[in-house]
C-alpha cells in the first residue's frame, strides 16, 4: 500500500486514542456484560478486536465480539445496461454475530466516519440478526460531510477535510502498519 | 513509411463493462468462477438466519420465463430473487399466450416492456437466452437451452463439490449416463475444464457424444477411480422414437445404474434431478450418506443469488482473495 501522504496519527497516537475510547466505553456503559462490539468490515473488525481486548484489561472482562460486512446493504448497487457501477462493489467478507443482540448494547465499529452511509447499512444488517436495546457508534476519525442524520458517541479525532481528501487508516492486521494518512485528490478525475 | 491506422476504440478509456449475461459456461473465466462461488459462500451466511432476506436488490425485478417443465431451477431462481428482496414475475408456458402461439421474440417483447432487470430463461431451443438479450435490455440468465447450456447447474456442482470435498484442482469426476441429451454435462465439462477437474464420461456408446473432448469409456468400472460420480438422468422425453440408444431401460440399469456394489466407500454421488430411482441411480444410493443430491438443491439458493447479484454489479471484488484465503 502506497505511503503518499500526511501522518495525521502515527502508531502512538492511534494507541492512545484507542485506549481512550475503550475507557470511554466502560464509563457509558456499567454493565459490559450486554456490550457487544461490533466491527464493519474491514477495518472496523481489528479496531474492535484491539477495543475489547483493551476493555478486558481494564475492566477484567471482554466485551462480545462480532463483525458486519455491509456489502449486501449498500444503496449503490445498482448497474443497469452496462453502467458502471456508482463506486466498484467493496470486498466481500463474512458477517459473523455468534451471540444473540436480543436485549444487548451494540458498539459499531469503523474507521472512519464520513457520509454516514456505511453505517446506516450497518443499522439495518444488525437488525435483520436481532432486535439489539442499543446501538452506539465508535469510530476513529471523524471527518464530516455527512449525507444522513448520524453521529458517533466515541469519537478518536475529528479531522476536518475536503471532499476531494482521503483519510487512509492503515493496521497492523491489513497493512502492516499503523497510521492515520491524509491523502490528497487520491484518484484525481476517476469519479 | 509504415502507416499508422488509429482504430477508435483504442484511443477510448476502457467504457464501461459490456452488459452481462450469464448464457454458457463458455463464457466465463476461472476468475468468474472463483468469484461467483465465493460470493455464493457468503450468501450461506443469510439463509441460516432468522431474517433471511437481503435487502441488496430492492427495487429490482428478475422475470422467470419458462417454457419448460422445471421443478427446483424455477423454485430456486424465485426465492434466491425473493431473498435479495427482487421483484419476481414467473411466466410458464402453460397457461401463458404462448399457449396461444405468441412467438418468443413477442413474448420477450412484451414482458420487456416492463423493464425487467434481469430474465431468466429456459426455453427447449438452443439460442433462445441470446434472442431474448437481444429484444430486451435486461440482463439475461440461461436456466438451460435444449441440450446446449444449463450454467448455474454447473456451477451450483461446482459449489456443492469445493463445499464437501474442500477443493475442485486436482479432483476427478466421473459422469454417467446420457451424456448425449444433456445440456448439464456441456455445461460441467467446460467448468471443470475451468477449475482444473479431470472429467470422465461413462456410459453407452450411443450415449456418448464423439465431438466432446473428454475421456470417455463405456466400461462401468472406470467410475471406481473418481471422486465424485455425477449421474444424469435418462432424458426420455429427448430420446427421438426408434433411436435405440440402449436397448431398454432395464438393460441400461443392468449395465450403468449406480448401485451401492459398483462405488468405493466414501465416493459421492450426485445428481442433476429429476432423478428416476431405480433407473440411473439405485434407492440405497441415492439416500446415502455419500449422497450429495440434497447439498446440491440447498447450493441451488445461493449460487443463483450469487449469479442474480453478480450480473447485476459486476460482482464484487476481492471475493477472489477471500476464497483464496479460505484454502489457505
Amino acid at each position: 500500500m502506497e505511503a503518499s501522504g500526511k501522518t495525521l496519527l502515527d502508531a502512538d497516537a492511534l494507541a492512545r486514542t484507542l485506549s481512550r475510547i475503550a475507557h470511554e466505553i466502560i464509563e457509558a456503559n456499567p454493565s459490559l456484560d450486554e456490550v457487544a462490539l461490533v466491527g464493519i468490515q474491514t477495518r472496523g473488525v481489528p479496531l474492535a478486536q484491539r477495543l475489547a481486548r483493551l476493555i478486558e484489561e481494564r475492566a477484567g472482562r471482554a466485551p462480545e465480539l462480532g463483525a458486519v460486512d455491509i456489502t449486501f446493504y449498500r444503496d449503490d448497487v445498482r448497474v443497469r445496461g452496462g453502467e458502471a457501477p456508482l463506486h466498484a462493489q467493496p470486498l466481500v467478507r463474512e458477517t459473523q454475530l455468534d451471540f444473540p443482540l436480543d436485549g444487548r448494547t451494540v458498539v459499531l465499529v469503523d474507521d472512519v466516519l464520513y457520509t454516514g452511509r456505511t453505517i446506516r447499512a450497518a443499522i439495518e444488517a444488525l437488525f435483520d440478526y436481532g432486535r439489539p436495546s442499543r446501538v452506539q457508534l465508535a469510530v476513529i476519525v471523524d471527518r464530516g460531510h455527512r449525507e444522513l442524520p448520524i453521529r458517533p458517541d466515541y469519537v478518536g479525532k475529528n479531522l476536518p477535510t475536503a471532499r476531494s481528501e482521503r483519510i487512509q487508516v492503515q493496521l497492523v492486521e491489513v497493512d502492516e502498519v499503523d497510521r492515520i494518512l491524509l491523502v490528497p485528490n487520491p484518484e484525481e478525475g476517476s469519479r | 513509411m509504415t502507416s499508422i491506422h488509429l482504430v477508435r476504440d483504442d484511443l477510448r478509456p476502457p467504457g464501461p463493462a459490456p452488459r452481462r449475461h450469464l448464457i454458457s459456461i463458455a463464457d466465463l473465466t476461472r476468475e468468474d468462477v472463483v468469484r461467483l462461488l465465493g460470493t455464493a459462500h457468503v450468501f450461506e451466511g443469510s439463509v441460516t438466519r432468522h431474517v433471511k432476506k437481503l435487502p441488496t436488490l430492492k427495487g429490482y425485478l428478475v422475470v422467470n420465463l419458462f417454457y419448460e417443465s422445471s421443478t427446483r431451477t424455477s423454485s430456486s431462481f424465485e426465492l434466491a430473487a425473493k431473498r435479495l428482496s427482487a421483484d419476481t414475475l414467473t411466466v410458464k408456458s402453460v397457461g401463458s399466450s404462448v399457449d396461444k402461439g405468441e412467438s418468443l421474440k413477442d413474448t420477450a417483447l412484451t414482458l420487456g416492456a416492463y423493464d425487467p432487470d434481469v430474465i431468466v430463461i429456459r426455453h427447449p431451443q438452443i439460442g433462445a437466452p441470446q434472442l431474448v438479450a437481444r429484444e430486451t435490455s435486461a440482463h439475461v440468465v440461461n436456466a438451460g437451452d435444449g441440450k446446449h447450456q444449463h450454467p448455474t447447474q454447473a456451477l451450483l456442482d461446482l459449489y456443492t463439490i469445493q463445499q464437501h470435498l474442500g477443493h475442485l484442482e486436482g479432483l476427478h469426476v466421473a459422469v454417467v449416463g446420457d451424456v448425449l441429451h444433456s445440456r448439464v454435462a456441456r455445461s460441467l465439462l467446460q467448468a471443470f475444464d475451468l477449475v482444473g477437474v479431470r472429467c470422465t464420461l461413462v456410459g453407452p456408446p450411443a450415449l456418448l457424444p464423439r465431438e466432446l473432448d473428454a475421456e470417455m469409456t463405456s466400461d462401468i468400472d472406470a467410475i471406481r477411480d473418481a471422486d465424485v460420480v455425477y449421474v444424469l438422468r435418462m432424458q426420455s422425453e429427448r430420446m427421438q422414437a426408434g433411436a435405440n440408444y440402449v436397448p431398454s431401460l432395464r438393460e441400461y440399469t443392468a449395465r450403468w445404474g449406480i448401485t451401492p456394489e459398483r462405488l468405493r466407500p466414501g465416493q459421492k454421488v450426485m445428481h442433476p434431478g429429476p432423478m428416476n430411482r431405480g433407473v440411473e441411480l439405485d434407492q440405497r444410493v441415492a439416500d446415502s450418506a455419500d449422497s450429495l443430491i440434497e447439498a446440491q438443491v440447498r447450493s441451488g439458493l445461493v449460487v443463483r443469488m450469487a449469479v442474480l447479484y453478480d450480473v447485476l454489479t459486476g460482482g464484487p471484488t476481492g471475493v477472489r482473495a477471500l476464497a483464496a484465503a479460505e484454502v489457505a
